[in-house]
């Protein structure tokens, strides 16, 4: 079982999680549908920090099964009922196939021809998405649920308005809302269904962190050669952490589609995979608690910069001069609203260039020269990913 | 008969420009070792050096015409370049060639642009994992490429071929078919002859001169050169520089058959990518080859007659080549030993 630090982390990360309404209420970020997907990417994160993290092998086409996790769902959302957990179960399979087979074909090279093939499948399959499966995805338009679907196991619907998502009879978009010293909580179904399943799959990764596979992997990205001279196949084992990650992409695809009964091809474009590693290098590849941390980040700055307008920043520099408020505004325009890909561009050279340890690194960095003097740990982690 | 020769045609111009793209990321990569996920960016940036060419040639003179009035009853707004202000007729065939002066324009500063880049952020990752230098050049891309956004909007900007050089021929005719059977635009044509000429002249610059042996050698032992006492640094920088500078020209040229848009590099590049792989890393010959191959493969699968056989197939024949070529030669067809092989 787990180990005593790990179970505190354990204990801590699940409270953290399950009180996010009321900690990040006063953040501005209080609201279901940001905490949801704080949740989703966090599952999202933590499955590609088992590939990545753990074997060093830089996937660039994650994004593929998070389109496929999507498509699967929103297919038993229409065909059998609106509970979503056959959803989940289906695209959790389906996307383990398919990560199976691309797994398969991809992972006979390494370092970044491994990436260029990921990337060059998870591209196809955006372009299949878009053409030829049209019958399957419904092209550009998306794949939506609709009143004339057939929902085998449900109850027929008269309402004449379209069902909601649900859970055994609780909604996703259920909403529970309080007022606690002046700020406004909302507690949702949907948000503690990812967030349960965000614990969960926390727990099952610090598993495989502290098992001997997760040990293999970790040799894998140390010197794969040395391994191979030893006389161990890697192939099963990179293999086995491809599909995982593979799975929880599929998963977290799963619960965008249950928050949102919607899936559409950009989903799987390849910059989406970008963002995906983008959220585990931030956070700290590699590490338990860093990719959920990079994921969060992300998507709060994303709402919050996106919220940004000119009125905003007029506003902050109000106090200045009026040419210096112009200018100050002139700067900082392309980088809010609409350019937050320009930001986020941005971030991503910063943090690789000066952090590529990411956050927890940075926490690190700030722990040793201010707590105790500690030696070695931080040091050891910075081994080479090749 | 004709059908095919037409699609070998249309192959021709994608495929050089997969080729010159391939060429440059190659180059970069053979030289410097490292994988540039910008270089799409420095094709969008070409392009986009042509937007500008032109934004400056027709920066107008406005006057107004008092006599005559515009449809809201103000003075009509009559717009004169200056360029054609000041020296009549050559301004006005300026503007009309305004593409290939954006090349003269282009090869200076994406050459500028590409020795800034590697003095100023790839330099530092030499010693760095390959996930590295692809993240930060990713990171790159998408800042390069959002800048260009902020300044010139998302829509694509048309651009127009110089009027001698628009228009299509019937090329049929020439190699004995039918009349009206085989026709192709100008420009297209001027497009392959433009970079076979450029494909031809970085060859020539490697093998026949000196400048181009010590690359050579350089890609050959880097560390051997150095310890010659030649400073290869300082080469392989410029041969960065040369590399941004073909492709930037490639993108020029290609203005007028794709209106420029700011994501234009990101999509050519995963397809680079797959030409380069194809071809084989670091093998200058294999990017050509697979370049036009590639190109010409997807305007035959774009057919009518093949699409009714396999639906969809010109969507994805390109990916599907490259697996099967990576699965049966993992080295790409012209690749050697050793090339990035950790």
């Amino acid at each position: 079982m787990l180990k005593y630090n790990d179970k505190v982390l354990m204990i801590v990360f699940a409270i953290l999680v399950l009180t996010g309404p009321v900690i990040l209420a006063p953040f501005g970020a209080g609201y279901p549908d940001l905490l949801q997907r704080f949740a989703i990417f966090g599952i999202l994160a933590v499955g590609y920090n088992i590939l990545f993290g753990l074997t060093g092998y830089l996937s660039f086409g994650h994004a593929a099964f998070l389109g496929v996790g999507s498509y699967s769902t929103v297919w038993m959302f229409k065909l059998l009922t609106m509970n979503i957990i056959p959803g989940m179960i289906l695209a959790i399979i389906m996307s383990g196939l398919f990560a199976l087979l691309i797994g398969f074909i991809t992972l006979r090279r390494s370092g970044i021809y491994f990436s260029i093939l990921t990337l060059a499948f998870a591209q196809m399959s955006y372009s299949l998405a878009y053409s030829v499966l049209t019958p399957i995805t419904n092209g550009e338009t998306g794949l939506q649920i609709r009143l004339a679907d057939a929902r085998i196991l449900d109850p027929k619907n008269e309402s004449g308005s379209l069902p909601s998502t649900n859970l055994f009879g609780f909604e996703m978009n259920d909403t529970w809302r309080t007022t606690f010293m002046g700020m406004d909580l909302q507690f949702n179904v949907g948000f503690y269904v990812c967030a349960v399943i965000l614990i969960a799959a926390f727990y099952v990764s610090i598993r495989i962190f502290r098992s001997p596979f997760g040990l293999m992997l970790r040799a894998v990205k140390t010197n794969q050669n040395r391994l191979m001279y030893t006389g161990i196949n890697t192939k099963p084992y990179t293999l086995a952490a491809f599909v995982i990650s593979g799975m929880y992409a599929g998963l977290a695809g799963a619960l965008l589609a249950s928050m949102d009964p919607l899936a559409g091809a950009e989903r799987m474009q390849w910059t989406e995979s970008g963002s995906i590693v983008l959220m585990v290098i931030l956070g700290g590849a590699g590490t338990l608690l860093g990719p959920v941390l990079g994921a969060g980040v992300i998507k709060y700055f994303e709402a919050i910069f996106s919220r940004i307008n000119d009125n905003v920043l007029h506003g902050w520099f109000d106090f200045l001069p009026g040419f210096l408020e112009t200018f100050m505004v002139w700067i900082i325009h392309p980088f809010v609203g609409k350019g937050w890909s320009l930001t986020l561009g941005a971030v991503f050279m910063i943090i690789v260039i000066f952090l590529p340890g990411g956050l927890m690194e940075g926490a690190n960095r700030i722990n040793k020269r201010f707590g105790k003097q500690k030696r070695g740990s931080a040091d050891n982690a910075k081994a080479p990913a090749e | 008969m004709d059908a095919i020769f037409l699609q070998v045609l249309n192959g021709l111009d994608k495929g050089s420009a997969y080729a010159l793209i391939a060429l440059g990321l190659t180059l970069i990569f053979g030289t410097l070792g490292v994988v540039n996920f910008a270089h799409g960016a420095l094709f969008m940036l070409g392009a986009f050096c042509a937007v500008i060419m032109r934004k400056i040639l027709t920066l107008s003179h406005v006057s107004l015409d008092p006599e005559k009035t515009n449809f809201l009853g103000k003075p009509l707004e009559i717009r004169t370049p200056y360029v054609e202000l000041w020296w009549g007729d050559v301004g006005t065939w300026m503007i009309d060639y305004s593409v290939l002066i954006a090349i003269l324009f282009a090869i200076p500063v994406m050459g500028v642009m590409g020795i800034v880049m590697e003095r100023g952020l790839i330099k530092h990752f030499y010693h760095r994992p390959h996930a590295d230098q692809i993240l930060m050049t990713f990171g790159l891309a998408i800042v390069l490429q959002e800048i260009i956004k902020a300044f010139f909007g998302a829509n694509p900007i048309p651009q127009s071929a110089p009027d001698s050089m628009s228009g299509a021929m019937d090329i049929g005719v020439l190699f004995g078919f039918a009349e009206y059977a085989v026709i192709y635009p100008y420009w297209r044509l001027v497009y392959f002859v433009f970079a076979a000429v450029v494909i031809g002249g970085v060859f020539a610059f490697l093998r026949f001169t000196t400048f181009g042996m010590i690359v050579r050698a350089g890609m050959a032992d880097r560390e051997t050169v150095g310890l010659l006492g030649i400073d290869i640094d300082r080469r392989f920088t410029i041969m960065f520089g040369l590399a941004a500078a073909v492709t930037g020209v490639a993108g020029v040229m290609y203005t007028p058959i794709l209106p420029p848009n700011y994501h234009m590099g990101m999509d050519f590049l995963v397809l680079c990518f797959v030409v380069v792989v194809v071809g084989g890393m670091g093998s200058l010959p294999g990017a050509i080859l697979a370049g036009f191959m590639l190109g010409m493969l997807e305007s035959f699968s774009s057919m009518n007659e093949v699409k009714a056989i396999i639906p969809g197939i010109d969507q994805i024949i390109i990916y599907l080549v490259a697996m099967i070529v990576l699965l049966v030669r993992p080295r790409g067809l012209m690749g050697k030993a050793g090339m990035m092989e950790d």
